[in-house]
């Protein structure tokens, strides 16, 4: 296996993109990334994205964006309908066969113009669930009930995550949902939106973009006085029939922190990519998070969640954390679909 | 250095407008069988799954590959998910080699598909665009002005794509699986055809079919354990350009041609005409068989007509055939359709290819594009091992 | 690879039998699920001024920072660099036609179009890429690459922030730039003007 780090990354985040497109919001993204370490285009080797047309509202919208990256001359690229982790996966591959030792990672989802719970609606499975058109927080209510009632958790310790997310996020510019002075007791109080979920066990949507460079070996020390290596990526899937699923659990989340080689040693930050308190407790304990280690400590993707780009920006968050020596030993996590049904995990260190 | 990779199965559904008797999942499974069952291989000894298909509004489902997990044998395994628009069924067996070839997997299963039936593609496909004027009618009204402008430059006779269109419509006789089996067809229906948008007729354009295609990908042992013939891949690349430039070849992209010279260089290709014994490419408009073979080096700039009107393309007495299995104007599931390419490049080498195998095929180019002529993905496959 | 698609894989050859109590039960061919999802778009920093400008009549195009390429509609950046284009151009309403297609069929949502009609990549004098618009007032086998054409737009008071006040582009009359320098080769034409001059 070659050694590859991450040596670049650069994101925007707010609430609603109202007067940007997407092509507009990746072209400071991808040229701060590039720039940040000294490349243009012309250095890159090879560049993948992720995307979603559902979430744009247009078929081949990642046609359009490819504009931000400057492919002219033209460019070795692919794109994957995915979280832009699994772009960053794509890209490690294709370092790892050799010939090229630098790539572009980028991705970006714009939820406003759309309503995103229901857009996932379409997610599920066209024959069984889709015809009951039950929409994406009613469906993680169902998850929580569960939860609650088998006792995998309790009230208090989903409120105890939303708060850490609220108060994590009061110092991060990127968040688009913050309290420093949120307590348990205050969260507990909240209304549900789907009972028993409150407004703060669901993520806060948000329209963003992410971009990221990666380099092999001694073109990534060249490149970046700490490189974040990784040292472990892997992702899964778990079928999508929530009836064939223990909803308490994310078996491809396990699989991939042991694959990843998560707990062979201590980890020092994890960023995780959950839509919901639950499946942030729910992860915790799949991926064996212990107490050294400081969980979404900026809010995570509760305190903002870009579709598409939830993931990557994960990644980024950690791997910054290697890069400015806050951190020795990080994770950065991904989950696509239904009930956390597909998990990534990137597992990083500083040299 | 890369991890030699070859193709040890491939799977296609019969291709035809509707599968009304098999659901998605039914779909994707019947190929993802037979390519197993032609590999002698069970689902177990599948290490990942990688799938491609055009935009999820043609289903309507978004990001089907997560509720045909299940149907995928995808549980418990690494599940990735391409969209390079048409060319996306060749990116993604590119994508799925590129596991092989980096000595993460040592078999992986690849599948291309579209139902255009389940939904409305037409209607999938005039989503307005928002803030600007709705003039054009189809891939056909952005592809003939560029036709045009290749008829103009080369002087080719009016009705090299007439000759294309009946060429390819004659293999697909000889290929059970395509979706147009138009026996009594002649070439005066083909030119008497309806002209949608000149100078391309009703006649030169793709079906629209419901389809899937798949391959099962093993690395150098698990080729050679393979008790059947096995397809080595010699190169494979991925090229993106962007849409509208100032001076742009639209004609002739340079991401084409970027494309091929990486691919042959690869396999270590110098005369492609000799050394290539059958070509798959993507031509959804029978223009574009001519186009493409100058861009790719199989002849000189200006010369790819004329490679029609000598019949060589023909699988019959052609010394460079083309499209034997019928081509994308004879069978197009759209993210099926350059995986279908992939496929079929891989099927003539292994001398599997039936009523239209090439005879004695030993090179093989499998080709595929999207966009607005900006997505390439290109493989060259062999009936030997590669050298380097 | 079986030489018969009739014939399935043998995994999926089976008999599939159904509960004696459902034997007379007509099979499920099909669901037909409707579905429905609004999007508000937005047109983003480059095509506002684009759109706000059309209702005075105006084009606007954006200039790249790197060479000065003008890019109509302006989308904020030189896709063969990535590099933003915050400056607008104003643009003329005439040009020439580029590529072109003679279209003998129907497009969802324009009845009002007559067939055939002809579609084409507009390149507007002072820009350097193409447009699409619908070329009129001439017979469609009359439309050549090259040919001078000017906007035919809506009445004053019918103008509002889009690009359909331009109801389509007709022919001025005036003599053909030669194919060589139109279209997507203009560029290259300009290209090769600036470097004699140079």
């Amino acid at each position: 296996m070659r050694d590859i780090a991450v040596v670049s990354v650069a994101q925007h985040q707010e609430k609603a993109l109202t007067h940007t497109t997407e092509v507009e919001l990746m072209v400071p993204i991808i040229n701060e990334a590039r720039g940040a370490v000294g490349l243009t285009q012309d250095d890159i080797g090879f560049t993948c994205s992720g995307s979603s047309d559902f979430l744009a509202g247009q078929a081949f919208s990642f046609v359009h964006t490819l504009d931000a990256v400057g492919a002219i001359p033209p460019i070795s690229e692919s794109h994957v309908e995915m979280d832009g982790a699994w772009a960053l996966y794509e890209a490690w591959v294709k370092l790892q066969i050799g010939g090229v030792d630098t790539a572009l990672v980028y991705s970006y989802g714009k939820s406003s113009p759309g309503s995103l719970r229901d857009v996932l609606s379409t997610q599920l499975d066209p024959y069984y669930l889709g015809p009951l058109w039950p929409d994406a927080f009613s469906l993680a209510a169902l998850q929580a009930r569960i939860m609650l009632e088998s006792g995998a958790v309790s009230e208090q310790r989903l409120a105890e995550i939303a708060v850490r997310s609220l108060n994590g996020a009061a110092d991060n510019s990127l968040a688009v949902r913050s309290s420093a002075d949120a307590t348990v007791e205050g969260v507990l109080a909240e209304a549900p939106i789907a009972d028993p979920l409150r407004p703060s066990d669901c993520a806060a949507s948000a329209d963003g973009g992410v971009a990221v460079v990666l380099a092999a070996g001694d073109r990534a020390r060249e490149l970046c006085e700490r490189p974040a290596w990784i040292r472990g990526i892997d992702h899964r899937i778990d079928p999508h029939q929530p009836g064939v699923r223990d909803l308490t659990r994310a078996p491809s989340a396990q699989a991939v922190a042991v694959n990843s080689g998560a707990g062979n040693d201590r980890l020092d930050v994890a960023e995780l990519a959950a839509p919901f308190t639950t499946q942030e407790h729910i992860l915790e304990l799949e991926l064996g998070l212990g107490n050294g280690t400081a969980v979404n400590a900026k809010g995570g993707a509760l305190a903002g969640h870009t579709m598409m780009a939830a993931g990557l920006m994960r990644i980024a968050d950690a791997a910054a954390q290697i890069h400015d020596e806050r951190a020795d030993r990080v994770l950065g996590h991904a989950a696509s679909g239904l009930y956390l049904q597909q998990n990534l995990v990137c597992v990083m260190e500083g040299e | 250095m890369a991890e030699r990779t070859a193709v040890l199965g491939v799977g296609q559904t019969k291709y035809q407008t509707t599968r009304g008797d098999v659901s998605l999942p039914g779909l994707v499974r019947e190929a993802a069988y037979r390519a197993l069952e032609d590999a002698e291989l069970g689902w177990d000894d599948i290490d990942a799954v990688v799938v491609g298909k055009a935009p999820d509004f043609f289903e309507g489902v978004m990001q089907p590959e997560l509720f045909l997990a299940e149907a995928l044998g995808a549980v418990g395994k690494p599940l990735l998910r391409v969209h390079t628009a048409g060319s996306v069924g060749g990116s993604t067996a590119v994508v799925a080699a590129s596991l092989v070839q980096a000595g993460i997997h040592r078999r992986v299963l690849t599948l291309g598909f579209e139902k255009q039936s389940e939904s409305n593609a037409t209607w999938a496909l005039s989503l307005p665009q928002p803030f600007s004027v709705s003039i054009n009618a189809g891939a056909g009204g952005y592809f003939s002005p560029i036709i045009r402008q290749y008829m103009a430059r080369t002087n080719a006779p009016e009705l090299i794509g007439c000759m294309v269109a009946f060429k390819d419509r004659q293999h697909a006789l000889r290929n059970p699986y395509a979706h147009l089996q138009q026996k009594d067809l002649t070439f005066d229906q083909v030119v008497e055809s309806p002209m949608l948008w000149e100078p391309i007729r009703f006649s030169e354009t793709c079906p629209s079919s419901d389809g899937a295609c798949a391959l099962v990908l093993g690395d150098e042992a698990a080729g050679d354990a393979s008790t059947k013939p096995v397809a080595w891949i010699h190169g494979a690349a991925l090229r993106s350009e962007a849409n509208n430039f100032p001076g742009r070849d639209e004609v002739n992209p340079q991401a084409s041609r970027d494309c091929a010279d990486d691919v042959f260089a690869q396999a270590g290709i110098t005369n492609r005409r000799a050394e290539i014994d059958a070509v798959e490419i993507y031509v959804p408009f029978s223009w574009y068989e001519p186009m493409w073979l100058e861009s790719l080096g199989f002849c000189e700039i200006g010369d790819g007509w004329k490679l029609v009107e000598e019949g060589a393309t023909h699988l019959d007495g052609g010394d460079l055939p083309v499209n034997c299995s019928g081509g994308v104007l004879s069978s197009n599931p759209i993210g099926a359709s350059g995986m279908i390419r992939f496929a079929e490049a891989a099927l003539q080498v292994r001398g599997m290819a039936g009523d239209h195998q090439v005879d004695g095929a030993r090179k093989a180019f499998g080709h595929a594009y999207g966009g607005g002529a900006q997505y390439y993905a290109m493989w060259i496959v062999g009936a030997d091992k590669p050298t380097s | 690879m079986s030489a018969d698609p009739s014939i399935p894989p043998t995994a999926l050859s089976g008999e599939v039998s159904l509960p004696e109590k459902l034997a007379d039960v007509e099979p499920v061919r099909s669901v037909r699920t409707p579905i429905r999802l609004d999007y508000d778009f937005i047109p983003g920093s480059a095509s506002s001024g684009y759109l706000n400008a059309f209702a005075d009549r105006k084009i606007l195009g954006q200039r790249s920072p790197v060479d000065g390429a003008v890019f109509v509609p302006p989308r904020g950046v030189d896709p063969r660099h990535g590099a933003a284009t915050p400056d607008y151009v104003e643009l003329p309403d005439t040009g020439h036609v580029g590529g072109f297609c003679v279209t003998r069929l129907p497009i969802p949502g324009r009845d009002d179009l007559e067939i055939p009609y002809v579609s084409a990549w507009i390149h507007l004098d002072g820009a350097d890429i193409g447009f699409l618009g619908l070329v009129a007032g001439i017979d469609t086998s009359e439309v050549r690459m090259g040919m001078r054409v000017r906007a035919v737009w809506k009445p004053d008071d019918e103008l509002g922030r889009t690009a359909e006040n331009i109801l389509h582009w007709e022919p001025t009359g005036e003599p053909d730039i030669p194919v060589t320098a139109a279209g997507t080769n203009a560029w290259h034409a300009k290209q090769a003007a600036a470097g004699e001059q140079g």
